[in-house]
């Protein structure tokens, strides 16, 4: 049983833990940002008429979905170097996440896109509207409002993907708790602290969801 | 060199085909224990019981609002200190089926919310029992509903068994990993790695997207 657990230890290695959840929430953040880049290229790629851009696209958003990201980021990892590049294990970590969920991302852009009823476009050419101001005035500020839970969603699943890092040592907050697992032999202290820190941000990115959906008067987020 | 190195990957086939097979086996039995786990715990969701439902749901909010790597830990390294001495596989299927179980639990709460209160207050007019209603009623309309991410639940499920390889089963990214050592070519060797991944995941995706098409255009039938 569980007598013998120490909150002693974990107030000692609270520093630690505080280190490693503030590098979870930034290369987070960082890896959201480049997915929302990759994200509205790979989108913007495959909503072409010709077949160059948007077939090169779709092969690469079928690939990332069908295979395991820890896959993704060990073909990177270990990648990377044979190709030239030596890159320190975070910024590898942020490229594949940011490749990754980018891949999510162009399909729920795209979903939002769609989902403008095509009267809306037609009404927009009849104004006489151009092809700038119709996505401007008309389309994006409607598919902006469908889009935003699901990327808030999607940045859930991001932040907890983000522990894989873990695995190419990279000192983020389950690699903390990792350490104190194997220094102190205390695998309950070390892993119940770190999961109770993902649920704080989980808790928080969800009201945020909820929030924004109550805002924007959309059905809520699924994670 | 790239020709010594096909060689040497060529002589690791049979150690891949057994990544391969341990993969499809936890993704495999993980899947039908936590389908049917996750259409228990929906329906006991929606039952009616504050408690059991109010229960479910804090427990599905637990697992899916920690990373699937710390559940793994969890169960691999604490369970033991219960008492409960498990090998890495057995651990693997009890991580990879609570979790499926979780995520398909809420599939089915919505697709249990969608069947229309008419359509059960029809069949208690009609003197039907619980069992019956959830049955005859309540589930066969549910499932238009559920059936598209339920495949899509599918493939997530066998992408994140690549993470058990962390508490050291031989899977295929496991492979792939212990291949990396002796053959330093991560692009070549995770390439095929992904290609073992895609020829499992890519027909379900296929299914799933044409499920949705169909169920999306049979709803709009109904709703004519």
């Amino acid at each position: 049983m569980l007598e013998n657990f120490s909150f002693r230890t974990i107030v000692e290695y609270l520093p630690l833990f505080g280190q490693g959840l503030i590098t979870t929430v930034w290369l987070s953040a960082l890896s959201f940002v480049g997915a929302l880049i990759v994200g509205i290229v790979l989108c913007a790629m495959n909503l072409q008429r010709g077949w160059l851009f948007r077939v090169p696209a779709k092969a690469y958003i079928d690939a990332v979905r069908a295979t395991p990201l820890l896959a993704q980021l060990y073909f990177l990892y270990f990648g990377l170097p044979r190709l030239g590049f030596v890159l320190p294990e975070l910024v590898v970590g942020i490229l594949a996440l940011s490749l990754n969920s980018g891949a999510y991302i162009a399909e729920i852009i795209r979903a939002g896109i769609l989902s403008i009823p095509r009267g809306q476009v037609e009404a927009s050419v009849a104004s006489g509207m151009t092809y700038v101001q119709r996505m401007r005035l008309v389309v994006l500020p409607q598919a902006f409002k469908v889009t935003i839970p699901p990327l808030l969603g999607q940045a859930i699943v991001l932040v907890k993907d983000s522990a894989l890092l873990s695995l190419i040592s990279v000192s983020e907050l389950t690699r903390a708790g990792q350490l104190l697992a194997s220094d102190r032999f205390m695998p309950a202290e070390g892993f119940l602290t770190i999961a109770a820190f993902y649920l704080l941000l989980y808790y928080g990115l969800k009201g945020l969801a909820g929030v924004s959906s109550r805002w924007l008067g959309t059905a809520g987020a699924r994670t | 060199m790239i020709w010594q190195q096909l060689q040497s990957l060529a002589g690791s086939y049979p150690l891949a085909l057994r990544g391969l097979g341990m993969t499809v086996m936890l993704s495999l039995i993980s899947l039908v224990l936590g389908t049917l786990l996750g259409f228990g715990l929906g329906i006991l969701r929606t039952g009616g019981n504050r408690l059991i439902s109010g229960l479910i749901g804090a427990w599905v909010d637990l697992i899916r609002g920690t990373p699937f790597l710390v559940q793994i830990f969890l169960i691999f390294f604490i369970l033991p200190e219960f008492g409960i001495e498990l090998d890495a596989f057995t651990a693997g299927i009890i991580a990879l089926t609570n979790l499926a179980a979780c995520f398909i639990c809420e599939i089915v709460v919505a697709g249990i919310r969608s069947v229309p209160t008419g359509q059960v207050e029809a069949a208690l007019a009609s003197g039907l029992s619980r069992l019956q209603r959830m049955r005859q009623v309540v589930l066969p309309q549910a499932m238009r509903i559920v059936l598209p991410p339920l495949v899509g639940q599918y493939v997530l499920l066998i992408k994140d068994s690549s993470v058990v390889s962390a508490i050291g089963l031989t899977d295929l990214t496991r492979v792939g990993w212990l291949v990396v050592q002796r053959v330093p070519n991560g692009l070549l060797v995770f390439f095929l790695v992904g290609v073992g991944y895609f020829i499992v995941c890519y027909p379900l995706i296929m299914l799933a997207r044409r499920l949705e098409q169909r169920m999306g255009a049979a709803h709009g039938e109904v709703q004519l």
